[in-house]
């Protein structure tokens, strides 16, 4: 099992099957993460002796003939936001490093540990998830392992690069405008931003209360569903988990696409694009057969609502901090946050009422359609440090511009999957976007593109 | 909206000047000289993208989104 491109299902059958200890697979995935992070700088923090115990102690209870988790013996790791019991919660940030350690792990944590899997350490990311490049002026940049001179996208930056990098078959992001999609997207991954307040967000560091959501990025869909029904159900930790029963997406995942209503998305989500987003879009529907249209009604207000909504509540999350520490953020970041801080509530409360009218509006659109396919980029993976791109023909500031497809959708908390096309020299990645609750459908789909090859998390050269 | 409209823009409003300094201390936000630019033109960006949600026409009995649920 020291092939690094073992999926998680694999690893966890091969574990329960006898054929390797969650050991063997847990010290393999520190020898590499000792070995490729140095040039990644996915790891901010590795728990080797932790993880060597954690995995001591299920091949114990496997040896005394306990029945081993869905994930038995899988190596993951967290964005920095998670807690992790004995460490300061990072949340990228300069100022978090002087916090306490955490008392006790965040809830998602919890869960996959619970299922047998090995957590092995923390996740750089863009200074408190407001970003999109996965740059830090703290940690370094987060390196794309298909380009190591390119972003992996951000938030969630080294929950992308550990993945494709092939440190870990599985990590944890968090998204609130785009912040799994993106670096799914830019490191040719496949990644689920889940309905708002499907998964518990307990324990993890805040952004925008009203966005934020948590999920897994992995190389198959399979890998994503089994870490996804392992992680719901209702947390009275976290005010938004819903209260609605687990609804595992595994027992489905084989039943294919065919009967499935699905629909290419027109207007805002071709405008702006580039040949690469087209391509990988265009080849999705292509293998899936589609052949509708249809146009998300307002998204590009909808998209500028969000951006609102986020800088204000961002602003007011760390107002505390902006007045006391304002030399120690980031300092991109900083001049954000108080703008944010400045924005006028009129704006804000407009914001939230045409937010609650175009849920209404796509709503009724996802009545007629299961799911409807977009681009999760505007382009493939841009140059570290890159601030500008060419973009319908004008050149734009570049980090704005990363989130225009993704904002528009968890702007409303519809659950996505994200699927690689493996374009060269850089993958792309499509959303798949489902009805409120239906990430079983997205995954679904998301599991059929790959069986037919659309779909494919491509291994960065070598 | 285009991509170029979450771009730096022409210069519509010197007198935000004016507001962000009331604003700064009206929140106690301590403002260095040399991070105003870059705040006046994220401030900027918001109030356009901000006009662009509020000019959207809707009944008086439009509800916000967000619930709280007791």
């Amino acid at each position: 099992m020291r092939d690094p491109w073992t999926s998680a299902a694999e690893i966890a059958r091969a574990v329960a099957a006898g054929e390797t200890t969650a050991l063997a697979v847990t010290e393999a995935a520190l020898e590499r993460i000792e070995a490729r992070n140095p040039v990644l700088n996915a790891f901010t923090a590795v728990t080797r002796e932790r993880a060597l115990a954690k995995a001591r102690a299920l091949d114990a209870a496997r040896s005394q003939g306990e029945p081993p988790g869905p994930l038995a013996g899988v190596p993951f790791a967290v964005k920095n936001l998670f807690d992790i019991a004995g460490l300061p919660t990072l949340a990228g940030s300069r100022i978090n490093r002087e916090h306490p350690p955490a008392p006790r792990d965040a809830t998602l944590v919890e869960r996959l540990e619970a299922a047998g899997a090995v957590l092995v350490g923390a996740l750089n990311m863009g200074e408190y998830a407001y970003d999109f490049t996965g740059e830090n002026v703290h940690d370094g940049p987060s390196r794309n392992p298909h380009d190591t001179a390119r972003m992996t996208g951000g938030s969630s930056g080294g929950s992308g690069g550990a993945v494709a990098g092939g440190l870990v078959p599985l990590s944890l992001g968090s998204d609130t405008n785009g912040s799994i999609r993106v670096p799914s997207s830019f490191c040719g991954l496949f990644g689920l931003k889940p309905t708002y307040g499907r998964l518990s967000r307990a324990r993890t560091f805040p952004f925008v209360a009203s966005l934020d959501h948590v999920g897994p990025l992995a190389r198959t869909a399979r890998d994503l569903a089994l870490a996804y029904d392992a992680m719901q159900g209702h947390d009275r930790d976290d005010p938004v988990s819903t209260v609605r029963p687990a609804e595992p997406a595994l027992p489905a995942l084989n039943r294919g696409a065919t009967g499935l209503r699905i629909a290419l998305a027109g207007g805002h989500f071709r405008r702006d694009a580039s040949p690469e987003a087209l391509e990988a879009v265009d080849r999705i529907a292509k293998a899936l057969g589609v052949t509708r249209e249809v146009e998300i009604p307002e998204a590009a207000r909808a998209r500028a609502a969000a951006y609102v909504i986020t800088s204000a509540e961002g602003g007011a999350v760390h107002l505390d901090r902006l007045r006391t520490r304002p030399a120690d953020f980031d300092p991109a970041v900083r001049d954000r946050l108080i703008a944010g801080a400045m924005v006028p509530a009129s704006l804000v409360i407009q914001a939230q009422k045409f937010r609650r009218w175009y849920r209404d509006a796509v709503l009724k659109l996802l009545d007629g359609v299961d799911a409807i396919l977009a681009p999760a980029t505007p382009f493939p993976a841009p140059r570290i440090g890159q601030q500008t791109m060419m973009l319908g023909g004008a050149e734009v500031p570049l980090r704005p511009n990363i989130g225009i497809y993704t904002q528009p959708i968890s702007f409303i908390g519809l659950p996505v999957v994200v699927v690689p096309v493996p374009l060269m020299p850089l993958p792309i990645g499509v959303q798949i976007i489902a009805a409120p609750w239906r990430e079983d459908v997205a995954l679904r789909i998301a599991h059929t593109l790959e069986q037919d090859k659309a779909a494919l998390a491509p291994r960065p050269p070598e | 909206m285009t991509a170029n409209e979450a771009g730096p823009q022409p210069e519509p409003a010197d007198r935000i000047d004016g507001y962000i300094d009331a604003a700064a201390e009206a929140l106690g936000l301590p403002l260095d000289p040399a991070w105003k630019p870059a705040v006046k033109a994220n401030l900027l960006v918001n109030l356009r993208l901000g006009a662009i949600a509020a000019d959207f026409a809707l009944p008086d009995e439009a509800e916000p989104a967000p619930v709280f649920g007791a």
